[in-house]
């Protein structure tokens, strides 16, 4: 146990413990005090508790890695420069086509992209559905002067009404119907791709790669399972569906900084990239010694060679420049003339 | 990973001097599974305007990999037997810092995928207990996958090299090049 405690990283720790503890803070006061607070939703809000502190506890200790501080710097000194304007809208565009639309999937696999978008899509309004509800921000009440009036309160203040019986009535209160249908589907695209796809079944694994959708699945089936009970069912068996719903739910919270669903929030870093990119390539490209081509951004060479120093290596040669000026056409050249110049005084070509 | 046939003794070496620029690694590359239809390896001239030398290029599986160590997303993984992976799909960001720091010049940028796709020894086939794809192709043996005692017999005068110095960094591989007979390293500059 002493140990455990040794090797937590306490930058780490306590950025965890502050994201956690701003979690209960909203909650508090987005349910004003707990007054609108739905008592069945304790199990979720736990869960998710965890998970932000999970989350943040790994990104946090992400970024104290040379290569990802070095971004993670980098990307913000550029978007908060003069050229603001440019860079924030690209990266608000970037965000849409790349992280909600994950449009960048698309060339791997056109249904590996309409797989993935699916089980996205419905994760993603799942997520905007449900965490406002588990905060407590969100809560419904009757109209006392109407009792088919739905009030839909948000920080405990009216913000609309709708009839019992109306289509918005239907879509507000089935949205996780129609969520999991989107993610049933999508995980089940990727599970085919995951059984038929030869490279995927040498390389995959099963908690990295399996056990993800299949807790997608079972996270949507138990919830359709609790509108089917519902609705069919008169409510007979809503304890036993809540129940395993609710565990299934909380799996996927308490796992979610560990696994394979922590890319989620990786992939964010993917518009700083895209940032460090153009505003690199502005400032000049660095020519390989050895193609006479430009190959990439100066700003990008001198940014590796300290990133690699802090790694301890360390590519200097004796001439004062560093292996990391040659393209990686150059580096493959240089390596097949050192081994020409070897074997020519090996004095035999083909030992 | 459900590796239980990868064989330990089966090593490959590689001699670009026999390169001859047929292509056909190259061909065969792209039916690696593991790359989905993408060609990995490297060929091309060393410098066209004074000689007709090709050279061939694969992952060399760096024991300490460069790539890996400078990839900002943890994409890049290296297994129990030494093969470097390429990158997760789910977490690259395409960033290119494995493509720039790797010494040997190995992984490729997919710029429409924003995607880094490298070598990764046909581990569709070597889990299997199966050659890499271009090691079976190869008609001049630039490109060799079999055990050292193999190599030994048909390469007498050669010695397989597995330390590469670039200035002041030593680089040690899992991957061979075939020196002059007592090599013990290749400088590269
Ligand atoms: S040769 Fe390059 S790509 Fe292969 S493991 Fe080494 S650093 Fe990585
Ligand atoms: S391109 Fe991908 S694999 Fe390579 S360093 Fe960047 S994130 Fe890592």
């Amino acid at each position: 146990m002493f140990r455990l405690i040794k090797t937590l990283n306490r930058i780490a720790l306590i950025k965890a413990t502050v994201a956690a503890l701003l979690v209960i803070v909203v909650v508090f006061a987005g349910s004003r005090n707990l007054q609108n607070y739905d008592a069945a939703l304790i199990g979720y809000l736990f869960g998710t508790v965890f998970a932000v502190f999970g989350i943040a506890y790994r990104y946090s200790v992400w970024l104290q890695r040379p290569p990802t501080r070095l971004y993670w710097r980098r990307s913000w000194e550029f978007l908060l420069s003069k050229d603001f304007v440019p860079y924030a809208t690209r990266s608000l565009k970037l965000f849409f086509r790349n992280i909600l639309f994950q449009r960048f999937i698309y060339p791997r696999g056109k249904t590996r992209w309409i797989g993935h978008f699916l089980l996205a899509t419905g994760c993603l309004i799942a997520f905007a559905v449900t965490i406002p509800l588990t905060f407590g921000w969100i809560h419904f009440t009757l109209d006392p002067d109407s009792d088919t009036t739905y009030i839909a309160n948000f920080f405990g203040f009216p913000v609309s009404t709708f009839q019992l019986g109306s289509p918005m009535a239907f879509a507000a209160f089935h949205a996780l119907v129609w969520c999991s249908v989107l993610v049933t589907i999508g995980a089940v695209m990727m599970m085919k791709r995951r059984m038929t796809n030869g490279g995927l079944i040498a390389t995959q694994t099963f908690d990295g790669d399996w056990l993800p959708l299949i807790l997608l699945i079972a996270i949507s089936v138990t919830g359709l399972g609790i509108s089917y009970d519902y609705t069919f069912l008169q409510g007979r068996t809503h304890q036993f569906m809540a129940v395993i719903h609710a565990i299934t739910v909380i799996l996927f919270l308490i796992w979610m900084p560990f696994g394979k669903f922590f890319h989620i929030f990786q992939r964010l870093a993917q518009l700083g990239a895209n940032i460090y990119k153009v505003e690199g390539s502005r400032r000049g490209m660095a020519k390989c010694p050895h193609t006479q081509q430009e190959f990439a951004s100066q700003t990008h060479i001198n940014d590796l060679k300290d990133v690699t120093k802090d790694l301890g290596f360390d590519f200097t040669l004796e001439d004062g420049r560093s292996h990391l000026d040659f393209s990686p056409e150059g580096k493959r050249s240089a390596l097949a003339k050192a081994h020409f110049q070897a074997r020519k005084e090996g004095g035999h070509f083909f030992g | 990973m459900p590796n239980t046939k990868y064989d330990q003794q089966m090593e490959f070496f590689v001699d670009m001097q026999r390169c001859i620029g047929c292509h056909a690694c190259e061909m065969a590359c792209a039916e690696c599974e593991t790359n989905g239809q993408e060609s990995m390896i490297h060929i091309h001239y060393v410098d066209r305007a004074s000689t007709v030398q090709t050279t061939v290029q694969v992952c060399m599986h760096c024991e300490d990999p460069a790539c890996a160590n400078v990839c900002p997303a943890d994409a890049i993984t290296k297994d129990e037997f030494g093969v470097v992976h390429t990158a997760n799909s789910s977490r690259c960001i395409g960033c290119s810092n494995c493509v720039l720091a790797c010494p040997f010049g190995v992984p490729q940028k997919q710029e429409q995928a924003e995607l880094m796709m490298k070598c990764n020894m046909c581990y569709d086939r070597t889990s299997a207990g199966k050659k890499p794809m271009c090691a079976t192709v190869c008609p001049s043996q630039a490109l060799f996958y079999g055990t050292r005692e193999e190599i030994q017999k048909m390469r007498p005068n050669s010695t397989p090299v597995k330390k590469f110095v670039f200035g002041q960094q030593e680089v040690n591989t899992k991957v061979n090049i075939m020196m002059p007979k007592g090599s013990t390293e290749l400088k590269i500059h």
